[in-house]
């Protein structure tokens, strides 16, 4: 019988040490999976772990003018961020905080509470592009709000209110959509690209690579130290063909009318100066807009963001005789024809009015140009047919692209019979073509293109593309280069060209349309233009409504004979050509003292000129300031009826 | 009787071993916890190591027969003392484990419970002459263990109240289970699984999903035990000279409960392979001193030690390599912590107390 002191089983005791050895054997083999298998897995994760690549961006390249002025620079931007993994109460020192940022405390707190279910690394960006006193504050509360901090980024500076907003464009994060399309699909999330202007067409030259360091980190994403940095490759300086001295001239010559100005140089096609009207401020697209503002911007019946010098396709009115009366003398037809204008006339049954009620009487080609007799140019159309007057529109680039260096060039329309049926499966009326005769109808383009067709006739028929940036200052491996340097030749006959030119050179004296834009000394041939944007059935209707009041055109070039300078102005709602012919000349003659002042091929690197528009972009201490520098576009504001009174 | 007890008697050979384990557990403690704010536990640990030789040595002078005597009492009072914690435990991380005595010091009843059930399981099996187990006795020895584990699981700790079922385990094997009896109570227990899924808290069950999939979540439940594969993995063949796993914080809590983890990242298969070793050694070493007993009273007893002990490690060192879910159990001796460390030389005590009058009879 088992006794009290029966010793225990000697076997389960041994039983119990071999469960002893499995369960080592089995920790040891689980050990030698994860450390001697598996080891170069883990490592890689604990590298992962600890390693993290932080970017450094790299700063855009600045936009400079012909004369190597800056126009678009970077400054330092900071945001303020709150640090989540600090023990810190965030709750208890949002009042503090908002007071320092100058923000509203429930704000701050909502921020918090939103992030609340957030990884502890994640901060919190509380605002961005703080001021240089808000930075003061987060310095000088290092001890007492230790979870403040700030980060660094550089942001495109603009220059203030619009000026030359459209050329320049904006930059933005870019978008998922972008990514989607072949031209970005090696950028990343977040990248900051060129959004619209030369931004966006040159966002290869002007767009840096950016670098990384490599950081240790420990759980809570707090640096460690640094294993290395691969340095950032900043943007290149991009040199526009734009000169500022004319862009401001042209700035303040619109002033705040609706509309748009381009001057280019007929030669090269170099443009020196482009304004578009209403304008926008890309200085809010820098830091961060807001959804609010944004479709403001983008419902605003105005359009601000629209580039009206390339974008806005609207009917040439008048300008369109000059490129008739190159169709009808290369046609054999202008040459002899003399019009009797008794102030309207009747085609196709209808009567159809010219702008002088009590006519012109004897109208030879050349009096139609400087007097824009509508029935010269109605019995003109109806002789050469709508297909002959596109045949030279199109030779002269109208209803196609000029293939100017800005994105989203709008087309225009060059009707002709073929267009007709293509576009509305009917045949072209006869009648229409008298409308196409004066720019009206059927017939629209771009101020960008009428420069262009213009310019080619000025210069006896040589056209060029035009653009914003000179292609010899391009890298090498810029595709779109080869393109600008196009240059195509439309034959017009040397007798026509002479009495086409010299009717434009008197526009502007006194039998012309626009003698108030008259400038002594200075040899400026061009052409009015007052088109309808409504019938005048409607006109009759909403006669106050400026947005159907008549678009004001002029196109002109100095001097007469191989020009200088084409400068065109469409003045919407400006009711008739020769305000706009006014707007115009003082571009020219902006342009022609600039000339006389200085020898034209000598670059200036004056740095006064620059101070005008900027601050000192060597000035480290205010950059942040820089933003507000000022251009004051009111300033020059003389009323066109002052500028010349009592001219009609 | 006690004439025949002397220190030459006391087991040094098992002291040297956990005192090395003990040497290692502060080293490690120290480098984990550097420039962190538990920078300096280690020496807290020292001391707490310092407080368990005493406690050893007191408790190896008192005989435990005398304490078997008495353990009835020592059962009531544990009872009573867990009781205290249910009314008016600390209530800290959901859980009420902690009473807090006056002075400030904080106390966890659940750990020296262990100690009580290690000597009440002795008592009664030694108490038992038959050398097989009958359905009764089967009953009674897990109520015993039983009753003080449901009050631990109501804290709630599931971790301390499944360090007391190897207590019972054991005493039920080496007390004369039967492979039928077993084969039934194992049945059983499969049966009761899905019950006692339901009463488990959710992040009780997050943790034991989390195990099966780790990289399913890997910020949330998963996170503790991710970062303890890759502390482990990393460290390779040999360790790591910077392991960054550790000093970064990525793992947590690697001062107690994944102290394997930092030390397994730090010395490698090498380093955690000799630790496991010196653990085997322990336990062989106290089996022997089961083994050389002087009754079955202190057979049990030891053998109840070398349950716990055994089942701590495989809780936890599992846990670090991924084999076992996130419980909370600390690996004993190395893990930082007074509780823990005083249990672990109490218990000591009473085994070099088992030894020491292996010669009376």
């Amino acid at each position: 019988m088992p006794g009290h002191d029966e010793k225990v089983s000697e076997i389960r005791l041994t039983a119990t040490q071999y469960v002893i050895l499995i369960i080592f054997l089995v920790l040891t083999y689980g050990l030698w999976r994860l450390q001697v298998t598996q080891n170069d897995f883990y490592s890689n994760l604990a590298e992962k772990n600890r390693i993290r690549d932080v970017p450094i961006l790299a700063p855009r390249g600045k936009i400079l003018d012909r004369e190597g002025r800056t126009i678009v620079d970077n400054y330092p931007s900071f945001t303020a961020m709150l640090m989540r993994d600090s023990s810190r109460d965030l709750m208890a020192d949002a009042d503090s905080i908002a007071e320092g940022l100058h923000m509203d405390p429930a704000d701050v707190r909502d921020q918090i509470r939103k992030f609340a279910s957030m990884p502890q690394y994640e901060p919190i960006y509380l605002k961005d592009d703080i001021t240089p006193d808000e930075l003061a504050f987060i310095e000088a509360h290092r001890n007492e709000l230790p979870e403040l901090d700030t980060i660094m980024s550089h942001r495109r500076l603009y220059p203030r209110k619009g000026f030359m907003a459209h050329v320049i464009g904006y930059v933005g994060e870019v978008s998922e959509q972008m990514l989607n399309q072949t031209r970005w699909e090696f950028y990343n999330p977040g990248d900051i690209v060129g959004k619209s202007g030369v931004e966006l067409e040159y966002n290869q030259v002007l767009m840096g690579q950016n670098g990384s360091r490599q950081v240790v980190v420990n759980s809570h994403g707090k640096e460690m130290g640094e294993l290395g940095e691969k340095p950032a490759t900043p943007g290149k300086p991009l040199k526009l063909t734009i000169d500022i001295d004319l862009q401001i001239a042209a700035e303040e010559a619109l002033g705040d009318r609706r509309g748009a100005v381009v001057a280019m140089n007929p030669h090269t096609g170099e443009i020196l100066a482009m304004v578009s009207r209403p304008t926008f401020d890309p200085n809010q697209f820098a830091v961060r807009i807001s959804r609010d503002e944004w479709s403001k911007l983008v419902n605003d019946p105005d359009h601000p963001l629209l580039n009206r010098a390339i974008q806005a396709q609207l009917a040439p009115g008048s300008t369109f005789k000059i490129i008739e009366a190159v169709a009808g003398w290369q046609e054999g037809i202008a040459q002899n024809l003399i019009v009797h204008c008794s102030g309207s006339a009747v085609f196709y049954g209808r009567r159809f009015g010219c702008w002088v009620k009590s006519g012109h009487g004897e109208v030879d080609l050349s009096k139609a140009i400087y007097q824009s007799c509508d029935v010269y140019f109605y019995t003109l159309g109806e002789k050469l047919g709508i297909d002959r007057i596109a045949k030279y529109a199109e030779a002269l680039g109208l209803g196609q692209k000029t293939g100017i260096d800005l994105p989203d060039e709008a087309t225009g329309v060059m009707p002709s019979e073929e267009w007709k049926i293509r576009n509305f499966k009917q045949k072209w009326f006869a009648g229409e073509t008298i409308s196409v005769a004066i720019g009206q109808g059927a017939v629209t383009v771009t101020p960008m293109q009428l420069t262009r067709a213009i310019a080619a006739i000025a210069m006896d028929g040589r056209m060029v593309v035009p653009h914003v940036v000179n292609p010899t200052v391009l890298p090498k491996d810029f595709l779109p280069v080869a393109h600008y340097n196009e240059v195509k030749t439309i034959p017009i006959d040397q007798a026509g060209w002479d009495v086409i030119t010299d009717a434009m050179g008197r526009v502007l004296l006194p039998e012309g349309t626009a003698p108030s834009a008259h400038i002594p000394g200075i040899d400026i041939a061009g052409k009015t233009g007052s088109a309808q944007v409504a019938s005048l059935a409607l006109r009759a209707k909403h006669e106050s409504n400026e947005s159907l009041a008549q678009n004001g055109w002029f196109v002109g070039f100095t001097p007469r004979r191989d020009p200088d300078v084409v400068v065109t102005v469409l003045f919407q709602g400006g009711e008739h050509g020769k305000l706009a012919a006014r707007l115009a000349t003082q571009v020219i003659k902006a342009y022609v003292e600039k000339q006389r002042r200085q020898p034209p091929k000598m670059a200036s690197t004056d740095k006064v000129d620059v101070g005008a528009l900027w601050d000192d972009p060597d000035e480290g201490g205010s950059r942040l300031h820089a933003a507000h520098f000022a251009l004051d576009l009111a300033r020059h504001h003389a009323p066109l009826a002052e500028a010349a009174p009592g001219v009609e | 009787m006690s004439r025949y007890v002397s220190f030459r008697d006391f087991d040094w050979v098992l002291l040297l071993f956990v005192l090395i384990i003990c040497g290692l557990g502060v080293m490690e403690i120290r480098s984990a916890t550097a420039h962190t704010k538990f920078a300096g536990a280690h020496v807290k640990q020292i001391y707490w190591i310092a407080a368990g030789l005493v406690c050893m040595f007191l408790m190896s002078f008192i005989n435990y027969t005398a304490l078997l005597e008495q353990v009835h009492w020592m059962y009531i009072a544990s009872l009573a003392s867990l009781m205290m914690v249910l009314l008016f435990g600390q209530k800290y991380l959901g859980a009420r484990r902690w009473v807090k005595l006056p002075g400030g010091a904080h106390f966890q009843p659940s750990e020296w419970v262990k100690l009580i059930l290690i000597l009440a399981v002795a008592k009664y099996f030694a108490d038992l002459s038959q050398r097989e187990l009958s359905w009764s006795d089967f009953m009674k020895a897990g109520a015993i263990v039983g009753i003080p584990m449901l009050m631990v699981l109501r804290q709630p700790d599931l971790g301390t109240a499944l360090t007391y079922l190897p207590i019972a385990v054991m005493g039920l094997f080496l007390g004369g289970l039967r492979f039928k009896q077993a084969a039934i109570v194992i049945v059983a227990g499969a049966l009761l699984l899905p019950v006692a899924w339901h009463v488990l808290k959710p992040y009780q069950r997050d943790r034991l999903t989390s195990f099966m999939h780790p990289e399913a979540d890997s910020q949330g439940s998963g996170y503790q035990v991710n970062q303890s594969l890759i502390a482990v993995g990393s460290g390779g063949i040999w360790g790591s000279d910077a392991p960054s796993q550790t000093t970064l914080a990525f793992l947590p809590v690697p001062q107690t409960d994944f102290i394997f983890a930092a030390f397994s990242e730090a010395h490698g298969f090498v380093g955690a392979l000799g630790v496991l070793l010196l653990y085997f050694i322990v336990l062989m070493r106290l089996i022997q001193n089961a083994q050389t007993a002087p009754d079955r009273a202190g057979t049990f007893v030891v053998m109840g030690v070398v349950a716990v002990l055994s089942f701590h490690i495989l809780v936890n060192v599992g846990m670090v390599v991924g084999l076992m879910p996130v419980t909370g159990i600390p690996l004993p001796l190395m893990s930082y912590g007074g509780s823990s460390v005083l249990f672990m030389f109490l218990a000591l005590g009473i085994v070099m107390n088992v030894r020491m009058r292996r010669f009376v009879n």
